[in-house]
């Protein structure tokens, strides 16, 4: 929601500025056509009150309505709605409740088509200058985002270069390898090969290029089985896709952090056997994702879940769809459930 | 002989520990365990000379489970990649092995042992915790032997801390746990936003406590959730108010 204009207190100033100088020249105009002091007063309060509150409720209209380039008919239409509702509301105020004065009602039907034209015009220009205003904010915001996005890429540069390496997993790996270099060889060399592949795979994609569910998926088969020789019997995955999630697509590597978080939490939360099951589904024509880990509701230090590794997911997903909605976690009983949904058309 | 156990929950990373082993007869391979629950139950039976230590295992990782043992035995740290834990391991004189390490760099921290268990090598295990645990992932947790049960407390659910000789009750929602520390070292580890030391003998939770009263001359006490009544001395109402923007 955008800040509205009144919220800024120097145009609060100008805006009650504008409005006493209306009604003072309202009144000074009536007394000048003739009218004593009390009757200009009532007819130029009334008609700027009015004013006023139709100003005021288009102002807070367009700040949650804000109309796109081809739908200025419809702002042209609030106004010409607006500008009838007072000029029916003042009239029937003035010359019914207010006013029992003959002289005064003759000149208020002479004057209405001069009511009118004003009352239109500036709410025209209201209309006009609200649009201008909020238009402007986003803008802003729009440049804050692209702006950001560009810091972020910088900053998250060096990060990710140390990231996609993962020392981590990559040291514990090469020490697995290390290992079965003595006892079996041939297990040894083709972990070498598994890992090469998934280094490979982590470096020739871009972040920002999409990929087929089937080739992220082969991807994480063989980080999971990489992890499976590191962790022995302790480990065990599910994969299950629909069929009909084949076509489907996403941006590449999103997946891999969010398996690794399960592995890590379901690992180190849990002494016993961690089963992490990843399920692929075609929902609405969005792919979505979840993966379940098991947990200890007791003793999981993982603040509400999001670790480090989903805060990265989340803020590449803001990023790409501008939505903060697609990364879920839930934690029922001992599982942890991640759910990623990713729609087909950014 | 010496009695050697090793900890690590990668079934591949104790394999080559064994393996390196072999060249050392003198060493006796006593037990191998998966996580640190395993090591303290172990330890405490076979009183072991030397231990390999890896850090990231389940539940409780290396520097907890060392916590948990009274008379910790020397310790080689095997880790891959630990920023923390390795600035924890270049200020004390312990060694550390970075895998994956060869045959060589093992004989060589084998040898660095020995040459240590000359002289006093005891204290140097103790410095290396007080380091060890003021890395993040300490600060959100307290791990405590319970009789011959290990309970994790996380942070949270500590209600408030309370000194006791050379001990500190640790209380929470089902009583209170004895832990081996000093305040100081809570009053360090434990993050500041959330625990104040309102009394040089009690420790607080702010998000425990539901009001503040006044109590005799210049005194205040702080009554919790719980309804446990935790007292703030003069200095203590101070820290108190600062940390709840008072």
């Amino acid at each position: 929601m955008s800040k509205s204009p009144l919220s800024s207190t120097r145009v609060r100033i100008f805006f009650g500025i504008v409005w006493l100088a209306i009604l003072g020249d309202h009144t000074a105009l009536m007394i000048w056509y003739g009218f004593s002091f009390e009757i200009a007063l009532i007819d130029a309060s009334v008609s700027t009150l009015h004013l006023l509150l139709a100003s005021l409720l288009l102002i807070n209209t367009l700040r949650f309505y804000l109309p796109q380039r081809e739908r200025f008919i419809h702002l042209f239409a609030w106004c010409v709605f607006l500008t009838a509702i007072i000029i029916l509301l003042t009239k029937w105020e003035l010359t019914h409740l207010l006013i029992h004065n003959d002289h005064y009602d003759d000149f208020f039907y002479k004057s209405i088509i001069i009511r009118i034209s004003l009352y239109f015009l500036f709410i025209g220009c209201i209309a006009l200058m609200s649009v201008i205003w909020y238009n402007r904010l986003d803008q802003d915001e729009r440049d804050k985002r692209k702006q950001d996005l560009e810091k972020m890429a910088k900053d998250a540069e060096l990060f990710k270069l140390r990231q996609q390496l993962q020392p981590h997993f990559l040291f514990n790996s090469l020490n697995s390898i290390n290992a079965l270099i003595g006892v079996r060889p041939g297990e040894a060399r083709k972990m070498v090969q598994q890992l090469s592949d998934f280094l490979r795979g982590t470096l020739k994609k871009e972040e920002h290029q999409w990929v087929s569910l089937k080739e992220e998926l082969q991807y994480l088969e063989l980080y999971l089985d990489i992890e499976k020789v590191r962790f022995g019997n302790r480990l065990s995955t599910i994969v299950t896709a629909d069929e009909s999630t084949e076509k489907l697509r996403l941006p590449a590597l999103l997946l891999q952090p969010v398996v690794e978080n399960a592995i890590k939490f379901g690992l180190y939360d849990t002494t016993g056997e961690t089963v992490i099951s990843i399920t692929v589904k075609n929902i609405e024509d969005k792919l979505v994702v979840e993966v379940k880990n098991p947990f200890d509701p007791e003793t999981a230090t993982r603040q509400q879940g999001t670790g480090f590794g989903l805060k990265s997911v989340q803020r590449r997903l803001y990023l790409l769809f501008a939505r903060n909605d697609l990364l879920k976690t839930t934690a029922k009983e001992n599982i942890f459930t991640t759910t990623v949904i990713i729609p087909q058309h950014v | 002989m010496y009695k050697v156990i090793i900890i690590d929950d990668e079934p591949l990373a104790r394999s080559i520990v064994k393996e390196y082993l072999q060249k050392h007869p003198d060493l006796e391979l006593v037990q191998e365990c998966g996580d640190g629950f395993d090591g303290v139950k172990a330890i405490q039976q076979h009183k072991p000379d030397l231990i390999f230590l890896d850090i990231q295992m389940p539940k409780i990782n290396g520097f907890e489970m060392l916590e948990l043992i009274d008379d910790p035995p020397a310790v080689i740290f095997t880790t891959a990649f630990d920023e923390y834990a390795i600035k924890a391991f270049e200020a004390h004189a312990i060694d550390y092995l970075l895998k994956p390490f060869n045959q060589e760099r093992f004989d060589k921290a084998i040898t660095k042992w020995k040459e240590q268990q000359a002289g006093p090598g005891k204290e140097t295990t103790r410095d290396l915790l007080e380091t060890a645990s003021l890395s993040p992932a300490q600060s959100q947790r307290v791990v405590i032997k319970d009789g011959s049960k290990i309970k994790i407390i996380p942070a949270h659910e500590i209600l408030y801390l309370e000194a006791a000789d050379d001990y500190v009750k640790v209380h929470t929602k089902d009583g209170y746990f004895l832990k081996n520390k000093t305040m100081n070292h809570f009053e360090q580890v434990l993050d500041a936003n959330q625990f104040v030391r309102s009394h040089r003998s009690y420790i607080i939770n702010i998000s425990q406590i539901t009001r503040i009263d006044p109590y005799e001359k210049d005194n205040h006490v702080a009554v919790l959730k719980s309804g446990a009544k935790v007292p703030i001395s003069r200095g203590g109402y101070g820290r108190v108010k600062s940390v709840l923007g008072l």
